[in-house]
């Protein structure tokens, strides 16, 4: 498998598989060889060799991405110990621009398997709710650059979105009842309620706008997040 | 040109200090100062002293002792620098009095017209042909400043992620004017990026394509020969001075490697080396812009972690002071030697000139951005190619080098100025002026932010950062390659050589000890800057389990998460040539400061909460009298320290620190402190056996306890009563055991340090982690002083 990019056959599988180009394939084909130190597969710690990553807060959640066999279609749980260039690819097609030829049920279908990938980053007990502990550590990770915020202050946060969230997907709520999580239903449609899902501005991400900037041409991952039309607008373009 | 007679001179001083605003007779005398090196050198030499000294007042052949003496030549040149300093000076604060002008007017258009104003005095005055700016100045000591300072804030890296681009846009736009105005108006990282290194680098290409050019029109005949002999040189003057620059770069650090004995002196070697470099390169007829920025560019990182915390914040004041003078001066020079007779209007040439310089600019940009867009992964849009180009201003340097033309091989030499200046004004004002509206127009996207929701917000954070990461991980190939090759080159070479090694760890110490104190008596200067929001809303909406969130809260807590979520990696530059902007680093520092500041006050305040009564503001009450519920206390109690102690920062700092001066922290004050702070410790940090306190190391001479650190709460504690309130201690409880519950989550702290951008405070603060001094997400004072 690793050595993909000489075989030409192999190359044309994994690029009906992934969808990527050739060209791509082989790019990210070098990064992954390089990644990995020309090994076969690569296994967690070699994501350490990524400087950049290291100042990422949610770096560990990004890295467990790779190996969460959800997304590698693997199975419904559990993490991977090691993944091949195959795999890379797979995880590396989630942040494919949509096709701009795709009909609007493929692309309906392409922003949910998007939003899933995400979803399964908040989810990380595989249980298929976001619950309210996962979503505080999301945001403890995310506020953990700031070292003068308190952790009770980033759950505060995480509580008042998790509210927010059962408010929208729920709607009006009894005292008592008590809201497991964010199922991934709910985690739709907060992404589709046009109240929530309003525009975002993030001057300071601007020019982050790019993915893969290898020089693999693969932008538009801006529609990771499904809402391709109204967010055009609002997300930082490259 | 030569200026007045000895008349004038005698009366000029006294005229001077009374009308400097007018500056009439100051802008006079500004001919000699600009005339003053060549003048001086050359021919022209001023009268003697004898007849220059004012009448009466020094007795010549009788050598009676005089009781007053005014000997005006004897100071005239540096006198009269000093007076268009202070001019200047004077200029930009009035400026800056009136907060909105800058933001109007670029200030550079000010400056000239200030410059223009003064030169009609002048010319009105003496009807004499006003001081031109003189090419030497320009070049010798004006220049150099502005340019180092550029080059040594430069951000190095997305400079050479971009220096293909640049290369290929490289133009005789201005660097002074040009980023003049980019630095005012808040453009994306990429495009200042590129309009920053564009107008360092042009320089090779304008001064050269300029003596090419001349020397062209010396000769009779060109031939093909000579036109290669251009081509080549302009190779040999670019890269010539990037490695004179270089070079000496590396000796600048290296010899900083020594000055830890005598530390006054180090920020010398900065200039000095980088000065020299310029100047080298100017002997060999290369390119000083080029030489002066590489050097300072590869001096700094080495430099920075050589000398001193001091030293460094010597620097890097006196950079920014240097060249914001320099560039002062400049666009006030440029128009002081604006008004005068060296004009020739032809309306066709002009307007000519002008035309051409903009589509030529234009076309320029255009054409090869779409050509460099097929190698960059993110291309140029239309409007970044717009910007860029429209940001194509001209300047000081084109100024100069008019002048410089040669009268003898250009006979309409002043048509030519006369053009320049057109061209230059026309760019400066018009574009400048019009240039940020421009930006603003073409950014129309900016959304509204009010109708976000908070979950909304984490979860694009959130996504940014998903974003990011795979973005590294598939990272920019070829880069980093590069990157990895020279950091490992570095690290095994470079550093060793450059860097002093055993640096002692104490220094470490004591800059995490200097920026404390620093900061501490910052804080008590402004109030402190509000960090730490309330969280009073949070509670609230906690509370009524699905109560929707008011606008006021949610803006609140929108404010909390655009504050305080870690951004992507720095977006905006800092670099202003005005203004010393806190770099990463420093903030960073100054975030760990806070923080630390706050747990501590947090901590005293929880163990005086009973004596909040004499301060008590309504939140504080309220929340303590609140039933209890079973999550909300635990989290409320701190969150109402925090929003407490930040609520009332600006009053309870500002009445802190004199108390604190007086209040004097004998050891009796800290026994007592400590007696009155274990009750609470023990609850909460029963877990953690290594977090253990000992009175002994409270003592303010203990190294890491910064004293002014613990001064400003210290007094409440002093005066709180000893009993001790059991209600804040149950919650306490209960949050130890929450956070006993998942021992296995990371300490947020594990991310703060790696933030940190430069080595410096990097290891400062890592091995303040290592020491154990401070800690997040534990609010104990325990945390302070732990015992390794």
């Amino acid at each position: 498998m690793g050595a993909a990019h000489s075989a030409s056959e192999e190359v044309r599988e994994l690029e009906g598989k992934t969808g990527f180009s050739s060209d791509q394939i082989e790019q990210l084909h070098r990064r992954f060889k390089q990644l990995s130190g020309d090994q076969p597969t690569i296994r967690k710690e070699n994501f350490n060799n990524v400087p950049d990553l290291e100042l990422n807060p949610i770096r560990s959640k990004i890295v467990r991405a790779f190996f969460d066999n959800r997304n590698l279609r693997k199975g419904s749980s559990g993490l991977a110990d090691e993944i091949n260039f195959e795999d890379f690819l797979t995880i590396m097609s989630y942040f494919r621009p949509i096709d701009t030829t795709m009909d609007e049920e493929q692309v309906q279908l392409c922003r949910k398997e998007k939003l899933r990938f995400l979803f399964h980053m908040y989810d990380s007990d595989s249980g298929g709710r976001i619950t309210l502990e996962e979503y505080r550590n999301v945001v403890e990770e995310l506020l953990s650059g700031n070292p003068h915020i308190e952790k009770e202050s980033a759950r505060s946060i995480a509580d008042g979105a998790m509210m927010e969230a059962a408010s929208v997907c729920v709607g009006q709520m009894e005292p008592d009842q008590v809201y497991e999580g964010i199922t991934f239903d709910d985690f739709l449609k907060s992404r589709k309620n046009p109240n929530v899902r309003a525009q975002l501005t993030s001057k300071e991400a601007d020019g982050g706008g790019s993915v893969l900037r290898s020089g693999s041409h693969l932008r538009g991952h801006h529609d990771l997040a499904g809402h391709r039309h109204r967010d055009q607008d609002a997300r930082p373009l490259p | 040109m030569e200026p007045a007679g000895p008349g004038l001179r005698g009366q000029a001083p006294l005229l001077l200090l009374l009308l400097l605003q007018a500056a009439g007779p100051a802008g006079a005398r500004a001919e000699t100062l600009l005339d003053a090196p060549r003048a001086r050198g050359t021919s022209s030499i001023p009268p003697s002293p004898a007849s220059v000294v004012a009448p009466g007042t020094t007795p010549f052949e009788e050598s009676r002792l005089p009781v007053f003496t005014l000997d005006y030549p004897h100071v005239q040149i540096p006198f009269e620098i000093t007076l268009w300093i202070l001019l200047a000076s004077l200029a930009k604060i009035g400026f800056h009095l009136y907060h909105k002008l800058p933001t109007i007017v670029p200030e550079s258009c000010l400056l000239i017209m200030v410059g223009i104003l003064l030169g009609g005095i002048i010319f009105g005055v003496d009807e004499k042909s006003p001081p031109a700016m003189k090419t030497d100045v320009f070049f010798l000591y004006l220049l150099p400043p502005i340019v180092l300072d550029a080059g040594y804030f430069m951000p190095t890296r997305p400079f050479f992620e971009n220096i293909g681009t640049i290369f290929c846009l490289i133009s005789a736009v201005d660097p002074v004017a040009v980023l003049a105005v980019f630095e005012n108006i808040h453009v994306n990282e990429q495009l200042y990026i590129l309009v920053f290194g564009e107008s360092l680098l042009n320089d090779a290409v304008t001064v050269v394509l300029y003596n090419l050019f001349k020397s062209f029109c010396q000769m009779k005949t060109i031939e093909t020969v000579d036109v290669f002999a251009g081509i080549a040189n302009f190779f040999v003057v670019g890269i010539g001075g990037v490695l004179i620059g270089i070079f000496l770069g590396f000796i600048a650090a290296f010899t900083t490697r020594f000055t830890h004995n005598i530390r006054v002196i180090e920020p010398l070697f900065v200039f000095l080396y980088s000065y020299l470099s310029y100047i080298t390169a100017e002997m060999f007829h290369l390119s000083g812009i080029m030489a002066i920025t590489a050097c300072a560019m590869t001096m700094n990182k080495y430099v920075e972690e050589n000398v001193s915390q001091k030293s460094y914040t010597t620097i890097k004041y006196f950079m920014k002071m240097l060249s914001s003078v320099s560039e002062t001066l400049i666009f006030i020079f440029m128009g002081v030697s604006t008004v005068g007779k060296n004009h020739e209007w032809n309306w066709a040439f002009v307007c000519f000139t002008l035309a051409f310089c903009l589509i030529w600019r234009a076309l320029g940009v255009f054409v090869l951005t779409q050509v460099i867009n097929w190698f960059r992964t993110i291309p140029l849009t239309f409007k970044d190619q717009f910007i860029i180009a429209y940001g194509g201003l001209r300047g000081a340097i084109c100024f100069a080098l008019v002048f410089l033309l040669p009268s003898s091989v250009f006979p309409r030499k002043k048509l030519f100025i006369t053009a320049a200046i057109v061209v230059i004004f026309f760019t400066v004002f018009i574009l400048g002026i019009t240039i940020r509206p421009l930006v603003e127009f073409l950014d129309v996207k900016r959304s509204n932010k009010k109708q976000q929701a908070v979950s909304e917000e984490i979860h694009c954070r959130f996504f940014d950062h998903v974003k990011t990461g795979i973005e590294d991980v598939c990272g920019h190939w070829g880069h980093n390659f590069w990157r990895d090759k020279f950091k490992k080159f570095d690290d095994k070479y470079l550093r060793k050589l450059l860097i002093r090694e055993n640096q002692p760890k104490s220094s470490i110490v004591s800059l995490y000890k200097k920026l404390e104190i620093k900061h501490a008596i910052e804080m008590a200067e402004t109030g402190m800057i509000s960090t730490v929001p309330s969280f009073a809303s949070l509670n609230d909406c906690r509370e009524e389990k699905v109560r929707k969130l008011t606008p006021g809260e949610m803006d609140e807590i929108r404010e909390i998460l655009s504050r305080n979520l870690y951004q992507i990696r720095q977006r905006t530059l800092s670099y202003n040539r005005h203004n010393l902007t806190a770099d990463t680093s420093e903030r960073q520092a100054k975030e760990i400061l806070i923080r630390r500041r706050h747990s501590l006050r947090e901590s005293i305040r929880k163990d005086s909460s009973l004596n909040r009564e004499h301060r008590a503001s309504t939140s504080t009450s309220r929340y303590l009298s609140l039933p209890k519920n079973t999550k909300l206390p635990e989290k409320l109690q701190k969150k109402k320290n925090v929003s407490n102690a930040g609520g009332n920062s600006s009053d309870s700092d500002l009445e802190a620190g004199p108390r604190c001066s007086t209040c004097s922290l004998g050891p009796d004050a800290s026994c007592q402190n400590s007696s009155r702070r274990k009750p609470p410790r023990p609850i909460k940090w029963s877990g953690r056996t290594r977090w253990t306190w000992i009175p002994g190391r409270i003592n303010p001479a203990a190294p890491q306890l910064p004293t002014v650190k613990r001064g400003p709460p210290r007094p409440r504690v002093c005066s709180a009563s000893p009993s001790f309130p059991k209600a804040t201690l149950a919650p306490c409880g209960v949050t130890v055991s929450t956070k006993a519950s998942n021992p296995s989550r990371p300490p947020g702290w594990s991310e703060g340090p790696r933030n940190l951008e430069t080595g410096r405070v990097d290891l400062g603060a890592r091995s303040l982690n290592g020491n154990g001094q401070s800690r997040p997400g534990g609010t104990g004072p325990a945390q302070l002083w732990r015992v390794t």
